[in-house]
């Protein structure tokens, strides 16, 4: 058998070899990057997908306002703003000389689109309720418009920094699924569905030129065939890389660097507080002392993540270390339970598809059986869990990671899936959208963290890890995921 | 022969109707909504709620039933819920990976099987046909994605004489496309070579204990000859009837494979499908799969009647 194709294949491998030469000196100005899970579309103003945003945000689409690598919220396309003194009114001064890709300027008339498209009543934008808020908008001139809210919201500018709140054309948007038109540095080339999408250097940008001539976003799901690729340098980054069993390897080669970085991935055993002896908050404390955060991390994450006390990125300045509050304490637990009389329960305990929850799962079923919890454990696939856990609640415990930025206010709703009712938190949420001052919002973010790490709402577990593999000569690759973002806009490489 | 294809023909209309069905309502027993899964946990119910009158999925089972198989029979596939695209586009843009792949692999296969097959028989007893019986029954001991991950680690990060995966497509070049289909297209022929040869050698072999044959070396024609024009030809029917059963597989079963190349194939749309709700997707690409292995099975039934005289007859 071997002998039959090994003349014509030897040509093919000769010539194989050289054309890997030339691509190697060419490589310079181009990047291709690893991701998971291909978008299903390039609207990131149409899907909740984080796909998509990673593949746009920053590269191909710019809001008003943008986050940076460290998490803060920096000026984009508005060059400045101003706020009334009520809190009321938000005037944003806009870059001049901003075009879109097609050419057309980006103009106030954009903004007032964009926004009012993502607030309208037919609006499909998953992440609608970042611009309830907002009463009117108004184009004052072509530079200047003036958004005005109907309640004071001190997080209003960092709403805006949210993919979702990209500012697209009308005379584009129609295309945006599968050939998006925004003003960043980078345009859209072209998509291989299934396979890769393409982004050139945008020649026109208003804004610093970018480092990079060409960057190509590849679409590996296999961990096994992650792994091949970046070894057979077919990938040159891959941010969110699916093998954290084979980092250690990549650790010791010098060709490759392993980036390992904080997301806003609050990774939590989801609670049912309306669930039969859930309710009761001793109950869930024992759980949360039956439970032993590090084990979990190192069992099912490969050590890789910070332990989190309470629905909070450990990152975030206004973060307050409450793990304490819930140390492993198995006895404690047992003891918890024998008050609330609630020995011999048994939960279920309903995991979506990823590893985290899958792996960690299993691993606080041992736990919990130690202090005397039995677990029914059910494998679902995502629809379903969005069907039977999160829509219709129908569940004791699950594990899932709440990848949103800021997203503590989702204590204050009581439909949420978990179904925390507190008058007390519900005030200090009020409060929160109130202050504007930074001091206030501080003390007022702290004590949220610290009336849900009482309550014992959820099992708080650990804040999810970024683990990344890179060439080692590129540099400017995000550590943190501070928001679903592969900003490619300071990326370059070194010789 | 008209009358025999005719009775294929009705037969392949009917098991048409029949696939179309279970799988519409396999597809119906599926938990989960497409549109709150493609808005995420943020999304509030109203935009859900607009989402599923944009994407068209309201309306009873029966009529979206008669609107699927309406839509089909005019050559519309649907839109594809998540890519926002014509699902037929889609088809096709994952057929220019899937079909080539499938043909290298079976002309592969065919290539490396009909003369080893041959050969084997030839050799019947001796150790040429050992040698190749306990190579072809590691070939189908060895599960292809192995033999896959393997060749990746030799060609391509060892040697990296070829990339590890992916399709940089038609319109970059024949050449590069035909050199990222050259691993896949061996690893998925290693298999299907090991059992065709088999195939080959053991219909050889029975065709080689007829009288005709001997009836052949008896009027003096050499072994060779009567190898090339009398056994061969008549031991094609059960190798054909395996080629066409490996046809639909590598078609549609090449998804372990494209996983491993991480190749944007027919199979990985159909997995993306399943796992992200794109439920019209799956109805649509499961049905033209099916559309397509009968059609292969039709081929090889008028195949037979062109290899085999008797059988045209018969009907």
């Amino acid at each position: 058998m071997k002998q039959l194709f090994s003349g014509p294949a030897l040509a093919t491998f000769a010539a194989a070899a050289v054309m890997n030469v030339s691509a190697v000196l060419a490589a310079q100005t181009s990047i291709t990057v690893g991701m998971q899970l291909e978008p299903p579309n390039l609207d990131p103003t149409g899907g909740a997908a984080a796909a998509i945003d990673e593949v746009v945000y920053a590269n191909v689409f710019e809001g008003l306002t943008r986050y940076q690598a460290d998490g803060s919220v920096a000026p984009a396309l508005a060059k400045s703003w101003t706020i009334s003194d009520d809190g009321l009114v938000y005037t944003f001064s806009l870059h001049s000389g901003v075009k879109f890709h097609d050419g057309s300027a980006m103009d106030a008339e954009d903004v007032k689109f964009s926004l009012d498209r993502a607030r309208a009543e037919d609006s499909t934008n998953a992440q609608k309720r970042l611009f309830t808020g907002i009463a009117s908008v108004d184009a004052v001139d072509a530079l200047t418009v003036k958004i005005t809210l109907s309640n004071p919201d001190g997080g209003f500018i960092t709403n805006l920094a949210w993919g979702d709140a990209v500012i697209v054309a009308p005379e584009s948007i129609e295309n945006a699924k599968t050939a998006p038109v925004g003003t960043g540095p980078f345009t859209f080339s072209r998509w291989v569905q299934g396979d890769r999408v393409e982004l050139a250097r945008n020649p026109d940008y208003w804004g610093d030129a970018v480092a990079l001539e060409k960057a190509t976003f590849k679409f590996i799901s296999d961990p096994t065939a992650a792994f091949a690729a970046m070894m057979a340098g077919d990938i040159d980054a891959f941010p969110g890389y699916p093998a954290p069993e084979t980092l250690p390897q990549f650790e010791a080669d010098p060709r490759f660097r392993v980036i390992v970085g904080s997301t806003e991935g609050e990774t939590i055993l989801s609670t049912n507080n309306k669930a039969e002896n859930l309710s009761d908050v001793r109950v869930r404390q024992a759980i949360a002392h039956a439970i032993d955060r590090q084990a979990i991390i190192d069992g099912a994450m490969f050590g890789y993540g910070t332990p989190i006390g309470t629905h909070f990125a450990p990152h975030h300045p206004d973060y307050v270390d409450l793990t304490g509050g819930s140390a492993h304490d198995p006895a404690k637990a047992r003891a918890l339970l024998k008050e609330a009389g609630a020995e011999n329960l048994t939960l279920s305990l309903k995991l979506p598809p990823p590893s985290y929850a899958r792996r960690g799962g299993e691993i606080i079923a041992a736990q919990l059986r130690e202090v005397g919890i039995g677990t029914e454990i059910e494998n679902l696939e995502w629809a379903q869990w969005l069907e039977q856990v999160f829509r219709g609640k129908d569940f004791d415990l699950t594990i899932v990671s709440h990848t949103e930025p800021m997203d503590i206010g989702i204590y204050a709703n009581p439909d949420y899936y978990f179904q925390y009712d507190s008058a007390a938190f519900q005030g200090l949420i009020e409060d929160l959208k109130l202050a504007t001052a930074p001091a206030d919002r501080t003390r007022i973010l702290q004590a949220a963290q610290k009336q849900i790490a009482g309550d014992y709402v959820n099992g708080y577990l650990f804040q999810l890890a970024r683990t990344g593999v890179a060439n080692a000569r590129i540099n400017g690759l995000w550590e943190n995921a501070p928001t679903q973002a592969n900003d490619l806009t300071g990326v370059s490489w070194s010789d | 022969m008209l009358s025999y294809i005719l009775s294929r023909l009705v037969a392949l209309a009917l098991s048409l109707v029949v696939a179309s069905l279970v799988i519409f309502v396999m597809i119906e027993l599926v938990p989960g909504d497409p549109a709150s899964f493609m808005l995420g946990l943020n999304a509030a119910p109203d935009t859900v709620a607009a989402l599923r009158a944009e994407l068209g999925l309201g309306g009873s089972p029966v009529e979206r039933y008669l609107r699927w198989v309406g839509g089909m029979l005019q050559g519309d596939f649907g839109t594809s819920y998540t890519y926002r695209a014509p699902v037929a586009e889609l088809v096709t843009a994952r057929l220019a990976v899937s079909l080539p792949l499938a043909l290298m692999a079976l002309l592969l296969s065919t290539l490396i099987a009909i003369p080893v097959g041959l050969y084997a028989a030839s050799r019947r007893g001796r150790p040429g046909d050992w040698s190749v019986m306990g190579l072809t029954q590691l070939g189908i001991a060895i599960p292809n994605f192995w033999f896959a991950m393997i060749l990746v680690v030799i060609f391509a990060i060892n040697l990296r004489w070829f990339s590890a995966g992916g399709f940089p497509g038609w319109d970059q070049g024949i050449w590069p496309s035909l050199k990222a289909l050259t691993l896949p297209a061996v690893a998925l022929a290693l298999p299907q070579a090991s059992i065709l040869a088999r195939v080959m050698r053991s219909a050889v072999l029975e065709v080689l204990g007829q009288d005709y044959i001997r009836t052949a070396r008896a009027k003096g024609l050499s072994r060779r000859r009567t190898l090339t024009d009398h056994a061969l030809r008549n031991a094609l029917i059960p190798v054909l009837t395996i080629i066409g059963l490996q046809f639909s597989f590598l078609i549609a079963g090449a998804i372990i494979i494209e996983n491993v190349f991480f190749l944007p194939g027919l199979g990985r749309l159909v997995f993306q499908g399943i796992t992200q709700r794109d439920l019209i997707v799956v109805e649509s690409v499961v049905m033209l799969l099916v559309f397509a292995v009968i059609l292969v099975n039709f081929l090889v039934d008028i195949a037979y009647g062109l290899a085999d005289p008797r059988l045209r007859r018969r009907s």
